[in-house]
């Protein structure tokens, strides 16, 4: 394959599925009318785009990211790799920077592989919260007088503090009238978010802090909605919904659910940025800096740097993607060419066992 | 008597399948997949599908009721035992499998036909599995292909908070139910979807009652698509086949079911013209009162209108000559007489089986104009179902219903028992209570007449001083 890559030169490199008969043959199949020609095996993968946070986020917007809203993305990869694991049963998983303004996730176990759309959408629809769509005010709709302990783990130990110590102040969500409105908007009782809409207005531009002011609201907010006067249905879980119309990931649903969705492989060079989509370490995503990542020309650069040496087979070695590779083989795929091997082993065993057992007199 | 072994044949080639047994399954409760190789005399044909709609029609009448399924539980157990139960447990199941395969013949016929029996005979293999002992239900579950094992007390245990937090998320009470199912998630993938299983390490959590959900669901595709089957059959070759010996009683089974359809007004009851409005206010349902009302202020009613509220009319005694008067008498107003002669009275003869076809049309029954889906402009259907809560009130106060009546009803609609509120409206607006419940506006226009006139006689033979 590296002779063919060298060869063809391509411009990016997408993955999709394993088919059951050779795709540069289907054509020839395709008179016998049965589907002979489909996906056999694929990774679960998931796709998640910061563009798709636009409407709650004011530092960027579309495909640009900052240091103030990756932590999004931070966010998403530790809800979704938590529950991979511990709800799922998964454990060969793989994050990628998708190269500008999002993050992959390529879920490789033999049993996420042989998975069928049905159960890919089952699992994308278990992940999904946010219902977005232009006719509603309100997309995160929280029901029931407890949350399922999945939704509930992910507030508690992510979402709750990252909503109140990271993003009120960095996103500002409370400092002007326009940005309050939004959230106002989402509480389903007039009289409540008029009555703490009334009370800010008059409040504007006071000598506190800008800190304060977002801090203080929410905490105003808050006590408000969870005092005892109003106990009314809809708003028993409004301040959780609100935390995750603003935090929780948006997937991609269309990805996750058909297994022929072509998706970027990882280390390829992102066409737009020129940088590398290196892999992301799940226990380390607070670290991970968008804005850090090596480029191509870089990369050209560091190469030209150390100089020629005859053995140009670790000249990644010298490189700034020295880290990311090594991450890449320890941690993702040395556990996963063992998995594999000893599925072929066992399998084999199970056959052997069976002829034996079948030729016994 | 006629010749058993051709009957015989027939039957299992109506029903959609040649031997086999027919599901006996494990402690007698039988899958219907197959029709069964059995003798069936035709008197049993008969009596044995009239025994089991017995059954059908009384879980409709306590699924109509809006019956906890504690409650049909209990119901379901009763009517199975007065009607299907025999001494000889092999004579019960032979009952069982003859009926349901004799009703599919029945109710295969049309679309609607097929939609009442499959509801209703998912709802009885629903709470007949939920009878059945834990070891019978485990056989069905591997029948199913749902060979799931129960969860080990220590297990259980170990889960117990997490599972009651999920049972309290979706709205059930925080008790967990005693027995779950630890399943690989790759098989439930609607309760993933939903949130609806406790999920870890790949395993999904599931209830008992999610198990019996899946069971149904499976039960319920099969009987529909054996439906479909068995109509394509019955109308290929047994009806012509059989038009002198079961065809006629196949027929007559599923008109037993309507029971009273008030297509022929009963005791000759007339209604006038000037009487209409005070009727209205009377005796008439809430839906046909906002039509009237809505007739009279438009002049005009769209073709829902007209043919819920013109049915209704007939089936309360209104002759075909008054109804033109009324309609021409409201629609002129809009559309002048002309045009009401030219485009709107031939329906009105229609409907009255006086044009085309000449089919007496039979008012619709609540079920009906339940599911009926108003649009724009439209006013027809149930007040109680698609009137939104303040519009309701309103025309509920105008009836005279307000206070606590008023919100017994209004909870009614708040968990989608239409009828119930339609039936406690009635209670509260002649204040006597109606034991069995409105399932036809007609009823309700003729038990409220004669309560009326046994008033009235109790006033008019009050001796006067």
């Amino acid at each position: 394959m590296e002779s063919s890559i060298k060869e063809k030169c391509p411009f990016k490199i997408d993955i999709g599925p394993v088919y059951s008969v050779d795709p540069a043959k289907r054509h020839a199949y395709a008179q016998s009318g049965n589907n002979v020609f489909v996906p056999v095996e694929r990774e679960l993968i998931f796709d998640i785009d910061i563009s798709d946070y636009d409407d709650v986020r004011y530092c960027c917007s579309g495909a640009d990211v900052c240091k103030d809203c990756w932590p999004l993305m931070t966010i998403a990869i530790k809800i979704l790799d938590a529950s991979l694991r511990d709800d799922f049963g998964f454990n060969h998983i793989l994050w990628a920077y998708s190269g500008r303004r999002g993050v992959h996730c390529w879920v490789c176990d033999s049993r996420a592989r042989k998975l069928n759309n049905e159960q890919r959408a089952a699992i994308a629809d278990y992940f999904r919260v946010y219902k977005g769509g232009e006719n509603t005010m309100k997309k995160v709709s929280l029901t029931g007088p407890v949350l399922h302990p999945f939704l509930a783990r992910s507030y508690t130990d992510v979402l709750k503090c990252f909503f109140e110590d990271k993003l009120l102040l960095s996103q500002q969500l409370f400092a002007s009238e326009e940005r309050y409105r939004k959230i106002l908007d989402l509480i389903p009782d007039e009289n409540i978010a008029s009555e703490l809409h009334d009370r800010w207005q008059g409040n504007r531009r006071s000598s506190i802090s800008k800190e304060d002011v977002n801090a203080t609201r929410w905490e105003q907010l808050k006590t408000t909605l969870q005092s005892g006067k109003h106990k009314a249905q809809g708003l028993r879980r409004c301040v959780e919904e609100i935390v995750f119309s603003y935090t929780y990931p948006r997937l991609d649903m269309e990805v996750s659910k058909h297994m022929n969705h072509l998706l970027k492989a990882p280390f390829c060079i992102h066409p737009k940025t020129g940088r590398v989509c290196v892999p992301i370490d799940p226990n380390n995503c607070d670290d991970f800096d968008p804005t850090t990542v090596p480029t191509l020309s870089q990369l050209l650069g560091e190469l030209n740097a150390a100089g020629l040496h005859s053995n140009s087979e670790n000249d990644w070695e010298r490189t700034s993607l020295e880290k990311p590779i090594r991450f890449f083989r320890t941690a993702f795929l040395q556990p996963m060419l063992k998995a594999c091997k000893e599925e072929l082993e066992s399998a084999y065993n199970a056959k052997l066992q069976q002829s034996k057992n079948s030729l016994a007199w | 008597m006629e010749i058993v072994r051709s009957h015989r044949q027939i039957a299992a080639a109506a029903a959609g399948g040649g031997g086999g047994d027919g599901g006996g399954g494990a402690g007698g409760l039988p899958t219907y997949r197959v029709a069964p190789q059995l003798e069936v005399r035709l008197e049993e044909f008969e009596l044995f599908a009239i025994d089991r709609l017995g059954v059908l029609k009384g879980i409709a009448d306590g699924l109509s009721r809006g019956k906890r399924p504690e409650e049909m539980e209990k119901l379901v157990n009763e009517l199975w035992k007065a009607r299907m139960r025999h001494q000889d447990p092999a004579e019960t199941l032979n009952k069982d499998i003859i009926s349901h395969f004799v009703l599919r013949l029945v109710y295969c016929r049309t679309e609607e036909l097929r939609k009442w029996f499959l509801s209703m005979e998912t709802t009885l293999f629903r709470y007949r599995f939920r009878l059945e002992s834990p070891e019978s239900q485990r056989m069905l579950m591997s029948e199913f292909q749902l060979p799931y094992k129960a969860l080990p007390h220590l297990e259980f245990e170990a889960v117990k908070d997490k599972l009651s937090q999920v049972a309290r998320s979706i709205g059930q009470s925080a008790t967990v139910e005693s027995v779950f199912f630890k399943v690989p998630f790759e098989e439930v993938p609607d309760l993933v979807a939903s949130r609806r299983v406790f999920l870890s390490k790949g395993y999904a959590y599931v209830a008992m009652s999610q198990v019996v959900s899946l069971v149904v669901t499976q039960f319920r595709c099969n009987i529909s698509k054996a439906l479909v089957l068995t109509n394509r059959k019955w109308m290929a070759t047994i009806k012509e086949q059989e038009k002198d010996r079961l065809t006629p009683i196949v027929e007559a089974l599923s008109n037993a079911y309507f029971g009273p359809d008030y297509s022929q007004p009963k005791d000759a009851v007339e209604i006038s013209l000037k009487d209409i409005d005070q009727l209205a206010r009377t005796s008439f349902p809430l839906c046909m009162r906002h039509m009237l009302e809505k007739l009279r202020e438009n002049h005009h009613l769209k073709h829902g209108g007209r043919m819920q509220f013109g049915l209704f009319l007939k089936g309360a005694g209104l002759k075909l000559e008054y109804a033109l008067s009324f309609w021409r008498a409201e629609f002129s107003q809009k559309v002048g007489s002309e045009r009401f002669d030219k485009e709107y009275a031939y329906s009105i003869r229609h409907n009255y089986g006086k044009e085309g076809k000449r089919t007496d049309y039979t008012p619709y029954s609540c079920q009906k104009i339940i599911s009926a889906t108003p649009g724009v402009g439209d006013h027809h259907g149930c007040p109680y179902r698609h009137f939104g809560e303040e519009n309701l009130r309103a025309a509920l106060n105008k009836m005279g219903v307000s206070g606590h009546p008023l919100e017994e009803i209004m909870d009614k609609v708040k968990n989608r028992h239409y009828q119930l509120a339609c039936t406690l409206t009635f209670e509260a607006a002649h204040g006597v209570s109606c034991d069995t419940g409105i399932n036809h506006p007609n009823q309700y226009f003729s038990e409220s007449q004669n309560i009326l006139k046994t008033k009235n006689q109790a006033v008019q033979s009050q001796p006067t001083t």
